[in-house]
């Protein structure tokens, strides 16, 4: 980290010596934002999940989308990766001979993708035009039509390639998770939640569901526990269930300086389409970057008057430009 | 600035001949397949997908683009920030490439927009977004159309005989041009730092917060370079004489600046550590070393002041050059991207032809203004 933020002044220094004539600008970092306090998300456990896919179609029905078609029959929805009109989709990890769920070696595992609602979105950062903003209280990161120009700049920059665009229709929007948030007024929450039948997902406060992710990956594997389904701190939906042989990490706590929806796994992260991600956002590294050079146009004023000055001296004020005296 | 050089004047001649056929040709085929792409959307046209959402429009039509269009802004510094007033004929040609590089990469970007329609709220003080790096970069190229065009205007007076309006501008002129070098810096600059924002699924060898400065010196090599290039075509296809006078010195002046910028990007490879998967056998590490051979071998063919007197080098360490940019930021935006999930893209036809298009069109602006306007310097005068 040190080093990282010494090289980032290292490095803003000698951009703003350059574009800045050698004035000096104060160079601060902007640390990775944190998860507000009020957050609302998700946990996925995938040691709990049986690849019902039920999630799935209570998503696409949330939020009105169509199916996606990949077999030649075409009769049910088959999307291979989340898109402009699937948001959440359940994949597989197979190996070997598949014996043993959850096992990394001939073994098969499902995991969720959907969006990891970070505490400091590089999409949000991207985004030139505000359509897509984190809610400064349950922190969901909402997207809205009338405002995005198309750019796709936010399907660029997350670093888990949530963001999608439907490039099929001239009037194509971005499609993301944004937890049902439409949902919330009927008194309802995450669709997908709702219907998981095991509770692998399962809809709550973050720090409510950071506890519990805690409190599981502590169990021994093969006992038997407690296990909430539904809304954690919702009506009583809860059975007893067997240990999974855990990871020994919460995905979601420290990647990307956290993000609100969190999973657990028995295989790891990595093998099952989790990208090995540092503890901070790039989106503070670019506002660094961004804010160095241009915060309260400083810098810029003070070069404009600078070159100002010199060209007035090496323009004479009767040729314009291109004239010769 | 010296009394000596030769006026601007207009080539003249014909503005029917096969090149600008060719290139009326070209821009009909590219409004054709636009004509598409905005009735059926962006997937009809394209091969863009979710992995992939910027394709060539974006990073050639618009970054590689914008950096050939660097050109004015390379000379102006030297002739006005420099005071190196003997550069003096190279201003206006080299500004209205810019204008019409600068120009088009904006209307080009309109074509790319899924949204097109919002596009309004990029200005609109209650939906920008400051923290965002294409908000900065947006609005520095859209000042700097407006400005260059300022730039470019007494040539359009002087062809309508609107000499006091010229002056009166001319009172100003040193501003504007102030003000049409420090945006190309701006947004030059954060056209690179608009990859920071993607973290770690750019390649190493190009993820770096160093990442503005390299854009900015590459960009004001590719100016010179291109000014290289320019010069040695039209003096070719207008059977005019170089004025290797000039090109052979700023040659010069473009090394330095290469030089530097070979030095912080070596610099920052190493200080990172990322130099490393350099070796590594990877399309990401041969484009790398493919990149930084165009950037090294200009010395090698431009290197002496004997060599930097014969125009074919000069045009050959241009094009190098251009080449060299051009790879950086390809390679950082295309080919060392990747988001994961085994997503691939390859520009479609129709895509590449929309790209020629816009580079005919470029092409049949100069053809037509230079030969109508006040552009080149007067050739009888000066060889």
């Amino acid at each position: 980290m040190a080093t990282r933020r010494d090289f980032l002044k290292g490095a803003l220094a000698a951009t703003g010596a350059i574009v800045g004539a050698g004035g000096t600008a104060p160079v601060q970092a902007r640390e990775t934002h944190t998860v507000p306090a009020d957050a609302l998300g998700l946990l996925y456990d995938a040691t709990l999940c049986v690849g019902c896919k039920a999630c799935v179609a209570a998503c696409k029905t949330a939020n009105n989308n169509p199916p996606e078609f990949n077999t030649v029959d075409k009769l049910w929805d088959t999307p291979l990766d989340t898109s402009g009109y699937t948001f959440n989709l359940i994949k597989m990890y197979r190996n070997g001979t598949m014996e043993a769920k959850d096992a990394e070696t001939n073994g098969y595992a499902f995991m969720k993708t959907s969006c990891m609602h970070c505490a400091d979105p590089s999409c949000v950062s991207a985004c030139p035009v505000s359509a897509m903003t984190k809610n400064p209280v349950n922190g969901i990161v909402e997207y809205n039509p009338d405002k995005c120009i198309g750019c796709r700049y936010c399907v660029l920059a997350c670093p888990f390639g949530i963001p999608k665009y439907q490039f099929d229709d001239p009037t194509g929007r971005i499609g993301k998770c944004e937890l049902c948030r439409h949902r919330q007024k009927d008194g309802h929450y995450s669709a997908c939640a709702e219907v998981c039948p095991t509770g692998a997902t399962l809809f709550g406060k973050t720090s409510d569901l950071l506890a519990e992710a805690k409190r599981r990956v502590a169990l021994k594997p093969g006992t038997t526990t407690v296990y909430p389904r539904g809304k954690l701190g919702g009506p009583d939906q809860n059975y007893e269930g067997l240990v999974g042989n855990y990871q020994q990490h919460v995905y979601g706590e420290k990647e990307y300086g956290g993000t609100q929806v969190l999973k657990l796994s028995g295989v790891p992260f990595e093998k099952v389409g989790m990208p090995n991600l540092p503890p901070y956002s790039s989106a503070a590294t670019s506002e660094t970057i961004q804010h160095t050079l241009y915060g309260g146009l400083l810098m810029p004023v003070a070069v404009l008057g600078a070159l100002s000055w010199i060209a007035k001296r090496n323009v004479k004020p009767e040729d314009g430009e291109g004239e010769q005296s | 600035m010296s009394a000596h050089h030769a006026k601007p004047a207009p080539v003249g001649g014909s503005l029917f001949n096969s090149v600008t056929l060719t290139a009326g040709i070209l821009i009909a085929i590219m409004a054709a397949i636009l004509l598409v792409r905005f009735i059926y959307g962006l997937g009809s046209v394209t091969a863009l997908n979710d992995g992939y959402p910027w394709g060539i429009w974006i990073v050639v039509d618009v970054m590689i683009g914008s950096a050939f269009a660097c050109g004015g802004f390379s000379v102006a510094m030297l002739v006005y920030i420099f005071n190196k007033g003997e550069y003096h004929p190279l201003v206006r040609p080299a500004l209205l490439a810019s204008l019409f590089g600068y120009t088009l990469a904006g209307v080009g970007v309109i074509f790319d927009l899924g949204r097109w329609w919002n596009v309004w709220n990029m200005y609109w003080p209650w939906s920008v977004n400051f923290n965002s790096v294409m908000f900065e970069v947006a609005i520095c190229i859209t000042l700097y159309i407006v400005v260059m065009w300022i730039e470019f205007s007494p040539v359009v007076m002087e062809k309508f005989g609107l000499y006091e309006l010229k002056k009166k501008i001319g009172k100003y002129m040193f501003f504007v041009i102030a003000l049409g070098t420090l945006l190309p810096m701006m947004h030059q600059s954060s056209l690179g730092t608009m990859w920071v924002v993607l973290g770690t699924q750019v390649h190493q060898l190009w993820q770096t917060p160093a990442v503005p400065l390299l854009f900015l010196l590459t960009a004001i090599v590719m100016g010179y370079a291109v000014v290289l290039f320019e010069s040695c075509v039209a003096s070719s296809a207008y059977r005019r004489s170089i004025e290797m006078h000039l090109l052979t010195p700023m040659a010069k002046v473009m090394l330095g600046v290469l030089a530097a910028y070979l030095a912080v990007r070596l610099g920052d490879l190493v200080v990172r550590g990322a130099l490393g998967s350099a070796f590594n056998l990877s399309l990401e590490s041969l484009m790398f070393w493919i990149e930084i051979a165009c950037f090294v071998a200009p010395f090698f063919v431009i290197g002496t002041e004997n060599q930097r007197r014969n125009p074919a080098r000069l045009f050959v360490a241009g094009i190098l050059l251009m080449l060299a940019g051009s790879l950086l930021r390809l390679n950082g935006f295309l080919i060392g991207y990747d988001t994961g999930g085994g997503y691939h893209y390859f520009p479609s036809l129709p895509e590449l032809l929309v790209t020629v298009g816009m580079f005919a069109a470029e092409v049949l602006g100069y053809i037509v203004i230079t030969r109508r306007f006040p552009v080149l310097p007067r050739e009888t005068q000066h060889a």
